[in-house]
């Protein structure tokens, strides 16, 4: 047991040490000068110089790249160029709008796709089966951010029950905060909740057909219990890991979500640094974006350890 | 994944494709945007750029059947340009993305010795969120047509190479791969005449959710203003525009969306289709 943690402990540390490789590398496979693109073309030749300087680009590879790395170990993701603050920083002040679309976005989905996906299985072939089916196909196929717009003008401009966009200002409630949410979360959720529906589907069906649910119909249990109890505790894992996943993949569909609805967090952050060429934070969101996917792997995989006794890596 | 060869030929593939309904409705989807988008030139009927101050904002109608732009332009005109754009973008994706992965895969499955530092480096790819990494290599390459298709390449490739790595693991241990490595027939005639070609099923399934895939990131950046060129009409960006006449004139983010939602089901249906008609393994899980 113990061995096999530490050697997908070490692995994590190999794939993380490959992100920031890549994250290093993307900012310079720019074509030309990396400050002169962020300076735009009205710089001056001292203001490219200083800029260089400072992100420490007058030096070699290496030696950047040992920099950056030692950097990274002591919690420094480097400064924003345009915001004047460290990236850290930049990103803590953004992270909540984010943090609650997406833990919304999650309920909703699981709210819709557990229930469809679990009775999708248990009648498995019937209409009900087929119609979902084919819902959870279509739902898949919208861009998140389309869905959005189309909830917009319908529930915020021709309705007004929620806001069109924005966060409230500056000291607005909570209540008020989370209204602002309700639409984004929307189309997120429903668009997320096919993958999760598919999934809860197929392993359900994975599970009702083995031995110990035909026991415990035998034993006369009901049909309730049978499959919640017995089948859904056990399709439970796979399950948890297609809605951790899809947790750390809707930061994608949040990017542009969060660009719709005028949502000030970690989305809309890397957008407009994209715009200005803010390289450092760019990287500083590919790096804890792509460090929590590879956390939320992590903890997936020790979660089947400690259910399933018999995986063994 | 581990389905080598597929076990029907190219025509019972076709044969199996027809006798499904789902599958029957998304081709014909399909070939209807392939043949708009290609057609584009005869079948729009107006040149997408016309402007007409005069009919500015006009609902769909006989005249217009989608309506009009801000600019009087033709929204179902230049929906069906957009559409040459976004599936040129599309299509040019799958066959860089399944380049890389294809070479990546085949590696990392036939030599034993690349294949742990190379699935680190997929594993590694995949944990980034296809649409934040696109936009960072758009960013740092510069947006352009081009750019797009190579960043966009780059963020599937991962996912073809996955596959062709489980595939190439399978037929490796085969006895005629086998007879061959006996025989001193050289690696790359191997690789290439015994393996790839025998890979082309898994990479034909995966290719067409790639596909799907590419066409909703290719909207998403061009919405955001980091795809192809703000100018160009593609799904993503007629979406972009509409987005501010929306309180008024709903119809131009309506029927780009509408596209995109209709191609990418389509391309989702067929390759459920594909798989379970080529790979029956996996489809009884899913």
């Amino acid at each position: 047991m113990t061995r096999v943690v530490v050697r997908r402990l070490l692995e994590m540390a190999l794939v993380m040490a490959i992100v920031v490789t890549i994250v290093f590398v993307i900012v310079r496979i720019a074509p030309g000068d990396p400050a002169a693109m962020m300076l735009g073309p009205d710089a001056t030749a001292k203001d490219v110089a200083d800029l260089r300087a400072r992100l420490g680009l007058d030096q070699s590879l290496p030696a950047q790249y040992g920099r950056y790395v030692w950097g990274l170990l002591h919690g420094d993701l480097g400064q924003s160029i345009f915001l004047a603050r460290p990236v850290t920083q930049a990103l803590w002040e953004r992270a909540e709008p984010t943090f609650f679309l997406t833990l919304f976005s999650i309920l909703i989905a699981c709210g819709i796709a557990l229930p469809v996906g679990i009775l999708s299985a248990y009648r498995h072939g019937s209409v009900f089966d087929q119609i979902t089916s084919t819902v959870a196909m279509f739902a898949a196929s919208i861009p998140s951010f389309w869905l959005g717009l189309v909830l917009m003008q319908l529930f915020a401009v021709k309705l007004g029950w929620f806001q069109p966009s924005g966060y409230g200002g500056p000291g607005a409630s909570l209540g008020e905060r989370l209204n602002h949410l309700v639409l984004p979360a929307c189309a997120l959720g429903i668009v997320s909740s096919a993958l999760i529906a598919r999934f809860t589907r197929a392993s359900m069906l994975d599970v009702l057909g083995d031995d110990y649910v035909r026991t415990a119909r035998a034993k006369g249990m009901s049909e309730i219990r049978v499959v919640l109890l017995h089948a859904f505790k056990n399709a439970l894992i796979p399950i948890l890991t297609v809605i951790g996943l899809t947790a750390a993949l809707l930061i994608s569909g949040a990017i542009v979500t969060e660009t719709v609805f005028g949502l000030p967090g970690v989305g809309s952050l890397v957008v407009s640094a994209v715009l200005r060429r803010d390289y450092p934070v760019i990287q500083g969101t590919l790096l804890v974006v792509a460090g929590l996917y590879v956390l939320i792997n992590f903890i997936i995989d020790m979660l089947y350890l400690v259910v399933d006794p018999r995986v063994r890596y | 994944m581990t389905a080598v060869t597929s076990p029907l030929g190219e025509d019972s593939v076709w044969r199996g494709l027809l006798r499904r309904p789902p599958a029957v409705g998304a081709l014909i989807v399909l070939i209807a945007v392939v043949v708009l988008a290609a057609g584009a030139d005869f079948l729009a009927p107006y040149v997408p750029s016309k402007l007409s101050i005069a009919n500015r904002l006009q609902a769909p109608s006989a005249l217009h059947l989608f309506g009009t732009d801000e600019f009087g332009r033709d929204v179902l005109s230049r929906t069906i340009w957009a559409g040459r754009i976004s599936l040129a973008v599309g299509g040019a994706v799958v066959l860089v993305s399944a380049l890389i992965g294809v070479t990546l895969g085949l590696m990392a499955g036939y030599f034993r010795r690349l294949d742990g530092p190379l699935s680190r480096l997929i594993d590694a790819m995949m944990a980034f969120p296809d649409i934040l990494l696109a936009i960072a290599l758009v960013a740092a390459l510069g947006p352009s047509a081009f750019n797009v298709v190579l960043a966009l390449g780059i963020v599937y490739a991962p996912r073809a190479a996955r596959v062709v790595r489980a595939s190439t693991l399978v037929i490796r241990e085969l006895a005629y791969v086998e007879a061959a490595q006996a025989l001193g027939v050289p690696t790359a005639v191997i690789l290439t005449r015994h393996i790839l070609r025998n890979l082309a099923s898994p990479i034909t399934v995966q290719g067409t959710f790639i596909f799907a895939n590419a066409i909703l990131a290719e909207a998403g950046l061009s919405f955001l203003g980091v795809g192809v060129s703000p100018d160009v009409p593609t799904w993503g960006t007629m979406i972009a525009m509409g987005r501010q006449f929306m309180d008024q004139a709903g119809w131009i983010m309506w029927f780009p969306g509408i596209a995109i939602v209709a191609s990418v089901m389509s391309l989702q249906v067929l390759g459920d289709a594909l798989r379970d008609l080529l790979d029956p393994r996996l489809a009884r899980t899913t």
